[in-house]
């Protein structure tokens, strides 16, 4: 029996979110893109079911044929991720989430993310904290954009949080994922998905967050700043999809020194 | 009356709805959200919601984000 054999390989769960199973496991923003058609056909090449979306301000008054996100991509077909994007204060981000609500139908499903500043757009986790808590209390079924602490991921899931979303690198940056020792830990002691939520820039980050073993990968940027977006969009769900496969099929060892792949007996030189 | 609509001052008629506001923003049919004084206004109370003098409106909708 070889080494590898002897662990039990990981088990392969559907990835549920709020009751519901999905079959892809890339998530995707919706800003960005150089128009609201080039936002729909990335999300088409993505094979996302999930996207997420802000809420702002209605111009009033300007562009009123202006085509709404949500005409382009429906919430009859995709499931719609409103995100608390731009708020720093707990209050700011409950009041989103209640006009998003509003703006759904009822649809309670949200991605909270609190930021701390502007520099880095890096969570501020004492305000996530308080947003969650008061959300959960008001029925939301709250996804939460966090830091990469496994202490303070544990806590929003005990909280009650459904999906937690640690970044892989600061929003935007398309660095990759930073800490792969953090992301790890934090996969493997929950007990609801855990999708790394910003920092991915090529397919190889989203394929490494899955091989270490996260439920999925939200990104935006890395698809839509992408020189041929729909071209990386696909590139990113044959990543989510092969990162996955890897990390069920469970890696050979790693070995310092190389082991031949060629019988040694049979040589005739 | 005055009231603030998105941040900006706007006339409308003495309790004028919700409603009312939202037909003046030529925003009939679309898909938005609206608070008032920092509290949702259900769509389904536009039509009987009276605004009154001073009242903070925001009328939000969907953009592209991540």
């Amino acid at each position: 029996m070889s080494e590898s054999s002897q662990r039990p390989l990981p088990e392969d769960r559907p990835l549920e979110i709020a009751g519901r199973v999905y079959n892809s496991r890339l998530l995707v923003g919706t800003g960005k893109y150089r128009d609201m058609t080039e936002t729909g056909h990335a999300i088409e090449a993505s094979g996302a079911e999930i996207v997420t979306f802000a809420v702002r301000r209605t111009n009033l008054g300007q562009n009123p044929d202006e085509p709404n996100l949500l005409d382009v991509v429906s919430p009859d077909r995709y499931t719609m991720l409103p995100n608390t994007a731009g708020c720093y204060t707990a209050k700011d981000a409950v009041r989103t989430c209640k006009l998003a609500r509003e703006l759904l139908d009822g649809h309670d499903l949200v991605k909270l993310e609190v930021l701390g500043e502007e520099k880095t757009l890096y969570p501020n986790m004492t305000e996530t904290l308080v947003a969650a808590e008061e959300l959960i209390r008001d029925g939301f079924r709250v996804m939460v954009y966090c830091s990469d602490d496994p202490l303070l991921a544990k806590r929003l899931e005990e909280m009650g949080c459904i999906a937690i979303m640690p970044l892989g690198a600061p929003i935007g940056s398309g660095l990759g994922i930073q800490n792969r020792y953090n992301i790890r830990l934090i996969a493997e002691n929950a007990n609801v998905p855990v999708l790394v939520d910003a920092g991915v820039g090529t397919a190889s980050d989203a394929t490494l967050a899955m091989e270490l073993g996260c439920d999925g990968v939200l990104m935006n940027t890395a698809i839509a700043l992408a020189q041929d977006p729909i071209r990386m969009a696909k590139a990113m769900r044959l990543a989510i999809e092969s990162g996955r496969d890897a990390y069920l099929a469970g890696r050979m060892p790693k070995k310092l020194y190389a082991s031949a792949s060629s019988p040694i007996d049979g040589t005739f030189f | 009356m005055q009231i603030q609509v998105n941040g900006n001052p706007m006339e409308l008629p003495d309790d004028a709805t919700v409603a009312v506001l939202i037909d003046q923003l030529e925003l009939s049919g679309k898909r938005l959200a609206v608070e008032v004084n920092e509290d949702i206004v259900p769509r389904s109370q536009h039509t009987e919601f009276s605004l009154s003098d001073g009242d903070r409106v925001e009328v939000v909708h969907a953009i592209g984000g991540g």
